[in-house]
């Protein structure tokens, strides 16, 4: 079946099982899924009512204030090299400089002031890199979920295995299952906005965790769940599923990607992570500390710890995050939350644009502002066969922001 | 108009739009200006016929990257735009900026780069000039190139003006240059590496003009890419232009590294693809045409244009391949800075 038709006759499907159901929202906690969901204008064949909200799912998004000043820091010691993915690099903190002035500041600005951070695309670049330049300390800034943290493992035990002394990690991965805890825990006495019936689990974390790490889903938190691809026909499909247990009024956890999670997951990446990782809080942007979220290395890995060794700065030489001021304050936290959509920002598309961004949301390409900015939201995309139907023969998007980008003023 | 001019000002989106709205025409003033076309087109003199005439400057980093280096950049962007604007390019000027300390050896390759791209053009090098600041005033070295072309191929001109029936044509594969001197610039290392589409077009555009077709539009999307022009495009003609996602060729390896850096294949720069637009009747010709030549190979049809509706403001709409449409909007800056 061609994959427009198939796609057709999904939303078909997802229109005839969410009849009936009082309106609900679906929470996509993967940050690719949103991003699939932007690009492929998949909230136009969505029936009225189902709602998609982002979560906390993008792994640069969620990385707090603390830890990119951590690494700006690392970044302005002599001879030191940062390294990150480029999202990373662009992430722009108000921090007070050790000389007490503030001011906005990222790794990208700092390069740009002469300092040595450089774009990777894989951790084992750094090890390369590392070996290359020995006089010069290599500090592997780690962000992600269960999906990278094997690379970072791999990138260590390959550095112990060389002898590479001058390469450091300044470790700021974190695990999904005890954020969502965290943050969809029915008990917790915060209200939320959305009424989240069903969530959309991560492709490639489950991947690695395996689908059982997601029983807690239906059990604890009472939600409909569905572990999904990233195609457009797995999300659709995955959305039918959620219908379908909402109807039958159990919830229950369903893996819709079978070809590539198992039930107990990855066990080498497992095993690998468990090795040179142990669980440990993490701060998390917009969702504050969560106990056991987090990946700290291990007692036997601590001569790696870019904060815990020859590297660890000078306290007078600390740059510290400085919280914002109300009105400058972009509202990444309520959006990482899925309390807010973008639009809900009073920068978004002002103040804030995937040029000039504010916010991690905005910066990352998985974030939900970037992808609401790149390719628009809720009404942005419109449905071909409806549009056909209504007998004209233009075609055309809405623009739903209703507002043009009003960057200038 | 910001406080300060930032790199989004040079980034061929909607702060550089403003800033040539709001200083430079009003400033300059001259009508030709306002065209804002790639070429401007002048009178010549007596019964000399017109003349186009254009510059760009190019401080692309890395001065050298797989598939190309500033020189040939410098002489190819010249070209196209004098191309584009259906003249035969004739004369080129050079004007360097060279700090301090810069190799001569490097010079030099660059020097035999942009005589070997303006001998592949047909174009000359007639004029020149050179200036060198201080060490750390600039980042080795800046060129600037103007062009004049002729109009004596007798072809019928474009007036850079979609219409309604028109067909959307790319020439070959987008985003390869963009991505080629991220690539480059951040030392990622694809094996094999990405290529640059760095190239002139006028033999490929001659061919194109040459066989009579009613080219109603042509553009080279460099800045901000095929989706900046169809913006554009779309905006001045008050039309409706819808891009089929599936059509656009992008090589399978830019594909890759667009996906893995976040980018948008749509918004890359391109320095050796042409887009045109003419009556949907001329498709399959102009398709055949463009095959036909080295250049123009992978050359497709990726859209069309239709009349707006009532009340809405001229614009772009992707076909996802899903059954959905979206709305595709002008990048605000662009995240690739010092790419030409």
């Amino acid at each position: 079946m061609e994959k427009r038709e198939m796609v057709a006759r999904l939303a078909d499907i997802l229109a005839e099982t969410s009849r009936g159901l009082p309106d609900f929202a679906v929470m996509e906690v993967c940050g690719t899924h949103t991003h699939a969901i932007a690009r492929y204008g998949l909230s136009a064949l969505l029936p009225s009512n189902i709602r998609l909200v982002s979560g906390p799912g993008c792994p640069v998004c969620v990385t707090a204030d603390e830890t990119i000043a951590q690494a700006l820091t690392l970044a302005r010691q002599p001879a030191t090299c940062v390294c990150s993915f480029g999202d990373m690099l662009r992430v722009p903190v108000r921090v007070q400089y050790p000389e007490g002035e503030t001011g906005l500041d990222s790794l990208l600005r700092e390069r740009g002031l002469g300092r040595d951070v450089r774009l990777v695309v894989s951790p084992l670049d750094v090890l390369r890199l590392a070996q290359a330049e020995p006089d010069r300390q290599f500090v592997w800034f780690a962000v992600g979920f269960e999906t990278t943290a094997p690379a970072t493992a791999v990138l260590l035990r390959q550095a112990r295995a060389a002898g590479v002394p001058n390469l450091k990690v300044l470790c700021a991965h974190k695990t999904m299952p005890a954020a969502l805890q965290a943050l969809l825990d029915p008990a917790d006495s915060k209200p939320a906005k959305q009424p989240i019936r069903g969530l959309l689990c991560p492709g490639h974390v489950a991947a690695i965790t395996g689908a059982n790490a997601f029983q807690f889903v239906p059990r604890q938190l009472g939600l409909a769940a569905a572990i999904s691809g990233f195609e457009p026909e797995d999300i659709l499909a995955a959305l039918v599923e959620l219908s379908r247990q909402l109807h039958r009024g159990q919830p229950g956890l369903r893996n819709m990607y079978p070809a590539v999670v198992r039930p107990n997951g990855n066990l080498a990446a497992q095993g690998l992570l468990s090795q040179i990782f142990q669980p440990s809080t993490a701060t998390w942007r917009g969702l504050g500390e969560i106990p056991a979220s987090g990946l700290s290395l291990r007692p036997a890995w601590q001569e790696f710890d870019a904060l815990n060794g020859s590297l660890s700065p000078d306290p007078a030489a600390t740059v510290c995050p400085v919280a914002e001021t109300k009105p400058s304050a972009c509202h990444c936290g309520p959006v990482l939350r899925g309390d807010e959509s973008p639009l809900d920002c009073p920068l978004f598309m002002r103040a804030c644009t995937e040029a000039n961004p504010r916010g991690p949301c905005m910066v990352s390409s998985e974030g939900a502002c970037a992808a609401a900015s790149r390719y628009g939201t809720g009404g942005a995309a419109v449905r071909l066969k409806e549009h056909y139907r209504a007998g004209s023969g233009a075609v055309s998007g809405h623009n739903e922001f209703r507002k043009e980008p009003d960057i200038y003023g | 108009m910001d406080e300060e001019i930032s790199l989004a000002h040079g980034a061929g989106g909607e702060a550089y739009r403003q800033m040539v709205q709001e200083i430079f025409i009003p400033g300059y003033g001259s009508p030709e200006l306002s065209q804002l076309g790639d070429s401007a087109v002048l009178p010549g003199p007596g019964q000399s016929g017109e003349l186009a005439f254009t510059t760009d400057s190019f401080v692309v980093w890395p001065l050298f990257f797989p598939g190309g280096d500033v020189g040939s950049l410098a002489v190819s962007g010249t070209v196209n735009d004098l191309a584009v604007a259906a003249s035969v390019p004739r004369y080129l000027s050079v004007a360097m900026i060279i700090e301090a300390g810069f190799p001569t050896k490097t010079l030099q390759r660059i020097a035999a780069s942009i005589a070997a791209t303006a001998q592949k053009a047909g174009v000359r090098v007639v004029t020149g000039d050179t200036k060198v600041v201080e060490h750390g005033r600039a980042d080795g070295i800046y060129i600037t190139t103007s062009g004049v072309g002729t109009f004596d191929g007798g072809w019928r001109r474009p007036d850079q003006q979609v219409r309604d029936g028109d067909v959307l044509l790319v020439s070959g594969p987008l985003a390869s240059h963009g991505v080629a001197v991220m690539a480059a610039r951040e030392q990622l290392e694809f094996n094999p590496p990405l290529q640059s589409d760095a190239r002139p077009l006028a033999g490929l555009i001659r061919s194109l003009l040459a066989s009579g077709l009613s080219v109603h539009a042509m553009r080279d999307p460099t800045r901000g890419g095929l989706g900046a022009t169809l913006c554009e495009w779309a905006d001045s003609s008050g039309l409706c232009l819808t891009v089929q996602e599936d059509a656009l060729p992008v090589r399978a390896d830019v594909r890759a590294a667009c996906a893995l850096l976040g980018l948008d294949p749509l918004f890359c720069a391109n320095e050796g693809v042409v887009v045109l637009a003419l009556p949907a009747a001329q498709a399959a010709a102009a398709l055949a045409c463009l095959k036909a030549h080295p250049d123009g190979q992978a050359a497709a049809i990726v859209g069309q244009v239709t009349a707006g509706q009532p009340g809405l403001p001229g614009h772009v709409s992707l076909d996802t391949g899903y059954g959905t449409l979206r709305r595709v909007t002008l990048p605000a800056g662009d995240i690739l800075p010092r790419i030409c």
